[in-house]
């Protein structure tokens, strides 16, 4: 069968999946005797296995296998959470991430079988099984209704085909209980099907259930009343059963028989005709346990986001977007009606009205287009234990504002710059344990991740409460490097010499991060920031930490721009980076050091010839005075020259294409209303 | 319009730049446009002639003739932009006039090693022949390629 079709969406669902493995082990690490989280990675487990192997995967499906036991042993008490063996469920994540990225890369899983792993894992279950006699039993079920009436109900006959039969007689031969238990639930019972389950749950951590009466999928569908009978296999004595059964909530009575050979073979005889319904019980109950599973995962995973190239959608958005372009229709039928000899008021109002559904359509499509930054943030957690271990330091990350949206643009690009940032933190920021109680501080370092939407802008904040910048030697390496001369230096504000630590020649390795340690990489956060439009600042104060911000602009797909001629050229130049608009005469430009700047209310402006960096080719000029856009990058100002301005505008934003994607200046190319192309300045790389 | 079709014939879109006849794989070929304004891009090659918007995508096109140091000549009805795809990039080229379709069979290609000394020559990946006429297959992997470097040299 062809399974292409089905492997983009296994590979979507397969990315989602390892996520959530990888927060509930997070949280299994924090909590190891949390049931839920065990219960939530059994069923990611559980799931990926059958997906893998639907899809033919099967190293992966018995990797999974393996894995599903050791939790299984988990879930039922038998081994304990111990940060070894968390850490070898971490490697299992890692190597199905490495199988996912196999297939995605190439269609295939690869050829490691991750053999010691596998044998970790065997090894994990060996040791349970010889603790297992010292192990008790675990409620998996919470008590809150209280116990209504009593009532007593008889043990109900169960019968034995001839399979069964042979199991249990094979049971009592190797010295095993064989035992016939009947379950009466209270009359109160709700979920009657989902209170069963529990009961073969706690019944299965001991043995096996070989029998069931009612069938297991009647009681699925809870075609039964309140009892049902069950034919048990187990090493354990009746009065676990009893112990284990009676301290699940809304269970009535137990009544357990231990079933002899005799009588099996007594209902054998009585049986063969049932023989039929030899289609193993036990593996439809296994099933059914199944497709609970995979159900209750199913609602669990509904909330969160892909992490493919799509974008998942919320039907909301999309009625929307659908009702918008059925408007279009009826405009577009409304403009075809005009023939021309209707008065301008009513072409006016068909003008307006499109105007309206464009904005409202252009809004519609922006939302589809965004995205939760929770699916960058997501993996993160994971990424600061590993760090937080390797350095032999305890972090705690804090993550707020996860639900904050970001245009799909933004989110695939900004992963690296945080990571780079978070490393830093966790690295450089965050003291040694030893150092930090000396300090007074709490042993555990803190790095606060923020997300929050402020106007047009998205600012994510990674904040670490460590030992802060140390701007004196930040200043003296600048002083070292010949980045600034030692008399200017002391002149610099604490912002300034920051900013040094954003400089290329900071990042190389030794440098000053075997000093004060901050500047790996700060080069690459700021340029990827800035190529997505944004900006990155510092706060930091000594020895209580530092914290740094990204502002990002909500979307790149559509901004307002200012459009200017230079030349007989158009290019556009972002709005959010302009200041202001002035004009000034030739006679205010001053000469500063070979750069042409002029005084604005007393601030030195440096110029930027556009015409002369764009190589515009020459036109005749006859207006004196010149106009001036003020644009700021990050703090500073320039004043860029253009002949004139045509006006503000909004405009969608297209690439240059890949042939030409290396052009400096250049940000972009938009279409204007005339079908002709206008350039996009790229402010940061033309100011001074 | 030759009709050798057999399993080894591909089809090359003829066209011309001053006398010469040029072709071009048609499996890279997306549409044929006429000669349309485009924004000239700052900081490229000289033979980059700007951006153009076809129906709403901005498309890179280059000159063909400066490229391969040709005189420039007036654009005139008969100019046209190839619009290609290759390798993810999607670019134009503006040619003096696309011909034909031709049918083109691997005998009937010859190797330009033969005849070197062409400062083109990197772009040319054949010669095809049919009856009299004499066709230069292009190497469109070299024309980008090229272009890349040539538009880093001038950046820097």
């Amino acid at each position: 069968m062809d399974m292409s079709q089905y492997l983009e969406i296994f590979i979507d669902e397969t990315k989602e999946h390892l996520q959530s493995l990888n927060q509930s082990l997070l949280q299994l690490e924090q909590n190891p005797e949390d049931t839920s989280v065990l219960n939530e990675i059994f069923r990611v487990a559980h799931t990926l296995k059958g997906m893998s192997g639907t899809m033919g995967f099967t190293k992966m499906a018995k990797l999974t296998h393996d894995m599903e036991n050791v939790l299984q042993a988990l879930r039922n008490n038998q081994i304990k959470a111990t940060s070894k063996l968390v850490d070898l469920l971490f490697k299992c994540l890692d190597a199905l991430e490495n199988y996912t990225d196999n297939i995605v890369n190439s269609g295939s899983e690869g050829s490691n079988e991750y053999n010691e792993i596998i044998k970790e894992l065997n090894d994990t279950i060996q040791m349970k099984s010889s603790e297992e006699t010292a192990s008790s039993g675990k409620k998996t079920a919470d008590s809150s209704e209280p116990l209504k009436e009593q009532n007593q109900h008889p043990t109900s006959g169960i019968k034995l085909n001839q399979y069964e039969q042979n199991v249990a007689n094979k049971a009592i031969e190797m010295n095993m209980n064989v035992f016939k238990i009947t379950v009466v639930l209270n009359k109160g019972c709700v979920l009657k099907s989902a209170r069963a389950f529990i009961i073969f749950q706690t019944l299965e951590k001991y043995g096996e259930i070989i029998k069931s009466e009612p069938k297991v999928e009647d009681i699925e569908d809870e075609k039964f009343d309140f009892e049902f009978t069950v034919v048990c296999v187990s090493k354990e004595s009746a009065e676990v059963f009893q112990r284990d059964i009676n301290g699940i909530a809304e269970v009535d009575e137990v009544i357990i028989v231990p079933v002899e050979t005799a009588e099996i073979k007594n209902s054998a005889a009585q049986n063969e005709s049932d023989s039929n319904e030899a289609d193993t019980q036990t593996e439809g109950e296994e099933a059914q346990a199944q497709e609970e599973k995979s159900e209750s995962n199913t609602v669990s995973q509904a909330h969160k986001t892909k992490t493919g190239k799509t974008v998942r959608v919320d039907i909301d958005r999309l009625d929307v977007l659908m009702n918008l372009v059925s408007e279009l229709i009826i405009i577009k039928t409304r403009l075809a009606g005009l023939n021309g000899s209707e008065n301008t008021q009513t072409y006016n109002e068909t003008i307006e009205y499109l105007e309206r559904i464009t904005t409202s359509l252009n809004d519609a499509v922006m939302k589809v287009r965004m995205v939760p930054v929770e699916m960058v943030f997501n993996r993160f957690p994971r990424m600061i234990r590993d760090t937080a271990r390797e350095l032999g330091k305890e972090i705690q990350l804090n993550m707020s504002g996860v639900e904050t949206e970001l245009d799909r643009t933004v989110i695939d690009e900004i992963g690296d710059p945080l990571i780079h940032l978070l490393r830093n933190s966790a690295d450089h920021g965050i003291e040694s344990k030893e150092k930090r109680l000396e300090m007074g501080k709490s042993a555990v370092g803190h790095i606060n991740l923020r997300a929050y939407q402020d106007g047009d802008n998205v600012v994510i904040e990674v904040e670490d409460d460590g030992q802060g910048i140390n701007v004196e030697k930040v200043k003296n390496k600048a002083i070292e490097r010949g980045l600034v001369k030692k008399e200017i230096a002391n002149t610099l504000s604490q912002k300034d010499i920051i900013d040094f630590l954003f400089k290329p020649s900071f990042s190389t390795s030794d440098s000053i991060t075997n000093i004060s340690g901050r500047g790996v990489g700060l080069d690459v956060v700021k340029t990827k920031i800035e190529q997505l439009g944004g900006v990155v600042e510092v706060e930091t104060e000594a020895g209580k930490g530092s914290k740094f911000i990204i502002r990002l602009p909500l979307t790149l797909a559509i901004i307002q721009a200012l459009l200017v001629m230079v030349g007989n050229e158009k290019y556009a130049i972002p709005l959010s980076s302009t200041k202001e608009i002035i004009k000034i005469t030739p006679e205010q430009i001053k000469m500063v050091q070979k750069q042409e700047v002029f005084l604005l209310r007393n601030t030195v402006v440096p110029i930027v010839r556009l015409d002369k960096i764009l190589e515009v080719p020459e036109v005749e000029r006859t207006k004196k005075d010149m106009t001036v856009v003020i644009v700021k990058k990050g703090e500073k100002l320039s004043g860029f020259l253009v002949d004139s301005l045509i006006g503000q505008q909004e405009i969608v934003i297209k690439s240059l294409g890949k042939l030409l994607s290396g052009v400096k200046w250049i940000a972009g190319a938009t279409i204007l209303g005339d079908g002709n192309v206008a350039l996009i300045l790229d402010v940061n790389l033309l100011a001074v | 319009m030759e009709q050798r079709a057999n399993s080894e014939s591909k089809q090359y879109v003829v066209f011309k730049l001053g006398k010469e006849d040029y072709g071009l794989d048609i499996q890279k070929v997306t549409t044929i446009e006429r000669m349309m304004p485009a924004a000239r891009v700052p900081k490229t090659p000289e033979y980059i002639k700007g951006v153009i918007n076809l129906r709403g995508e901005i498309i890179p096109v280059m000159d063909l003739r400066k490229k391969f140091g040709l005189p420039p000549v007036e654009e005139t009805d008969e100019t046209r932009i190839i619009i290609l795809k290759f390798d993810d990039i999607t670019f134009g080229i503006i040619v003096d006039e696309v011909d034909e379709v031709l049918n083109l069979t691997e005998e009937s290609i010859e190797n330009v090693s033969s005849f070197a000394n062409d400062l083109s020559m990197d772009y040319i990946y054949g010669v095809g022949k049919v009856d009299d006429r004499i066709v230069t297959l292009l190497n469109l992997e070299k024309l980008t390629d090229i272009g890349e470097e040539d538009e880093q040299g001038d950046f820097e």
